[in-house]
């Protein structure tokens, strides 16, 4: 059987007005995304990248082109109903972390589940250590913030998208600012919410890592410029495995 | 979301800018506290004064010499105060339908001596119905006897702050003579002691003596410097007032359009007065203290504003996991009635302690002994107040940051 189509595209496109000119940062993107599919974006800086994250995970509305969700247009739903869509089904890690400040690690993850009245504290808490436990932060929940290093901060922006489970993962250079091993631990737990049937777009700048997703789609100049399958799916932990150790 | 995440939320934010807050806070404590101030002593004198004129009998008027000062043209003549006469005290008591009490009044003062001690006040003379009409009451020893009056007789009545001056070893006082000035008289009575008023007046430093000795022994005068009359009940006491001003302009002999040479005021109409301006003073005292819980509600806005703008990336991200609309809203909001309730309910206990501080050292260090109180129609007002402020002045920033794209405001710079 088919997979279903979870999000398609038809002819994106998303112009800013900065001053007289305008800024054409995607000139009519299409692709369809199937459920499972672990999709990595790459393309230069600029070509339009986080737009178009931002445009999939309804933060942004496209100039013109349609985005179905679900087989439901993004453009017919309203205000609030992108909202709790966002905080049921899509989980998404910034390319700028975009972390509460003077906020401890584990209140920062909580917080998509403080808009879900389904939630009790207790199990908000919870879900929030384990999230950040998935990401190997176990013994940081405390800390704020503004006290912990950019790696850190950027797991605790992944262990915030993962925290309402969501169908649906954005990352955008997720593993941007980790060092080689971290990277691949991350990866690791990509694989592995992709094999427990989640679909995630991961945005990167790094060829390697676009060798461990199902399919890698290449913007250029906001236009899409190669959509390939990837026959040869690497297993990250394995690669994990091969890594030196170093000891800290 | 719940209202209780909401409520942790605003929370948090307050208690992540605690001295932003409470600053905010400070000008609802502000101007709270002065609106109950305000209130506190305005009813509060206004039931000081209230109380000082309850014992009076409620239908009392008095008739009292000369013109009204309009009239005079600014011009006063010594004869105006001398227009008061014995015929009319007759033709009063003869004539007039609606009066229970009338009692003639001259004024004089001097030095009273009773051995080694001696005491300056003013003499009031007086009949003996003096003490009803004025709500007075005696203690010891007995009124003057009508006899006494008709016969100019040497007696007096005293107050206790003169007992209290001229008794100094504790003697009993009725019956001793004393010297008024060079005139021996004998103390018949002692009147109940009324303290002092609001305004620091000693109540007690009173001697009462019948109007005719006065007249005759002590000023030489054939006028009254005053009638004083009660009405049968304070329903009566406009009808009396008529009553009274016809037998004495008959008296007098006026014609219509002639400039009325005395005037009967009645208590109740001076009541009412005193009320007005009283209620005056108390909004005109609140409206200034309202002004400051409106800088206040001013400020919780500006603060709100300034929250919201340096928070639009905070409500960006929050937006992009989820909240909705009205869930920012509420958290602006509830932020804003926070801070103004709580500023509120601070200003309230402050206003409130500073009110009854305020009377525990008049009560105790001064002569004045305003009953200034705090209503609690006061509190509840203010407190109104403060809370629609917040909602106020806090909806329009919750609004506005509510409103925003969440990418707008995640690119905020
Ligand atoms: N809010 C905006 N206003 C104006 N121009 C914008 C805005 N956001 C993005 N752009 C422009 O759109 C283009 C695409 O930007 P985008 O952020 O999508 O690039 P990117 O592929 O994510 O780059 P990078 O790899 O550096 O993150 C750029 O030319 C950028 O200048
Ligand atoms: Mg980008």
């Amino acid at each position: 059987m088919e997979p279903k189509p979870v999000i398609e595209l038809d002819g994106i496109r998303r112009d800013f007005v900065v001053g007289e000119e305008t800024v054409h940062a995607l000139r009519g993107v299409s692709f369809t995304i199937h459920e499972g599919e672990f999709v990595t974006i790459m393309g230069t800086s600029g070509s339009g990248k986080s737009t178009l994250l931002n445009i999939l995970g309804c933060l942004d509305t496209p100039t013109s082109g349609e985005y179905r969700l679900d087989g439901t247009p993004v453009r017919t739903m309203s205000k609030t109903q992108r909202a709790v869509l966002r905080n049921r089904k899509i989980g998404f890690v910034f390319q700028s972390y975009n972390l509460l400040a003077k906020t401890t690690a584990v209140e920062n993850v909580e917080l998509p589940l403080m808009y879900n009245s389904a939630v009790s504290a207790r199990e908000r808490r919870e879900r929030a250590v384990t999230a950040l436990q998935r990401v190997g932060l176990g013994d940081r929940l405390n800390h704020k913030s503004n006290q912990m290093s950019g790696g850190q901060m950027q797991r605790v922006a992944i262990a915030r998208a993962l925290v309402n489970d969501p169908a649906v993962i954005l990352a955008d250079e997720a593993t941007g600012n980790l060092d080689t091993r971290t990277s691949f631990e991350i990866l690791v737990l990509f694989q592995q919410l992709h094999a427990e049937g989640r679909t995630i777009i991961f945005v990167t700048h790094n060829p390697e890592i676009a060798q461990y997703s199902t399919r890698t789609i290449t913007l250029s100049d906001g236009k899409l410029r190669e959509d390939r399958i990837n026959d040869n799916i690497l297993d990250a932990a394995e690669k994990l495995a091969s890594l030196p150790i170093e000891e800290d | 979301m719940n209202i209780t995440n909401l409520f942790k939320i605003a929370l948090k934010a307050i208690g992540a800018n605690k001295m932003r807050s409470f600053l905010t806070m400070l000008g609802i404590i502000i101007g709270v506290s002065s609106v109950i101030i305000m209130l506190a002593l305005g009813t509060g004198s206004k039931a000081t004064i209230m109380q000082e004129i309850e014992d009076v009998d409620p239908g009392a008027l008095m008739i009292i010499p000369g013109p009204e000062y309009e009239e005079t043209g600014g011009n006063w003549l010594p004869e105006y105060s001398q227009t008061i006469t014995q015929a009319d005290y007759h033709s009063i008591l003869d004539k007039s339908k609606y009066l229970k009490a009338v009692c003639p009044m001259v004024y004089s003062s001097g030095q009273f001596i009773n051995g080694k001690n001696n005491h300056s006040g003013s003499v009031q003379g007086v009949n003996n119905e003096f003490l009803d009409i004025n709500g007075l009451s005696i203690s010891e020893g007995d009124m003057f006897t009508d006899a006494e009056v008709k016969g100019s007789a040497k007696v007096c009545i005293i107050g206790k702050t003169v007992v209290d001056k001229l008794f100094t070893n504790g003697a009993d006082p009725i019956g001793t003579v004393i010297r008024i000035n060079t005139m021996p008289v004998r103390v018949v009575g002692v009147l109940k002691s009324k303290g002092r008023t609001a305004f620091g007046q000693d109540q007690d430093d009173i001697v009462l003596m019948p109007y005719t000795t006065v007249m005759k022994r002590m000023t030489s005068q054939n006028y009254f410097d005053m009638i004083y009359v009660a009405a049968t009940s304070k329903e009566m006491s406009q009808l009396a007032k008529q009553d009274v001003t016809e037998i004495l302009r008959e008296n007098h002999k006026l014609k219509e359009g002639d400039m009325q040479d005395f005037r009967v005021n009645s208590l109740e109409e001076a009541t009412s007065m005193v009320d007005s301006v009283m209620n005056i003073l108390t909004l005109l005292l609140s409206c200034i203290a309202g002004i400051s819980l409106l800088v206040g509600g001013i400020g919780i806005m500006n603060i709100m504003y300034v929250s919201v703008t340096e928070r639009t990336r905070e409500i960006g991200l929050r937006m992009s996991v989820g909240a909705r609309t009205v869930d920012i809203m509420s958290q602006f909001l509830i932020e804003a009635i926070l801070i103004s309730v709580t500023g509120g309910l601070i200003g309230v206990l402050i206003g409130a302690g500073i009110s009854y501080i305020a009377r525990f050292v008049m009560m105790h260090f001064t002569d004045y002994h305003i009953l200034i109180a705090v209503e609690p129609w006061t509190v509840l007002l203010s407190f109104g107040i403060c809370t629609i402020t917040g909602v106020f002045f806090g909806w329009y920033p919750a609004k506005k940051a509510a409103n925003l794209d969440p990418i707008d405001a995640l690119r905020y710079e």
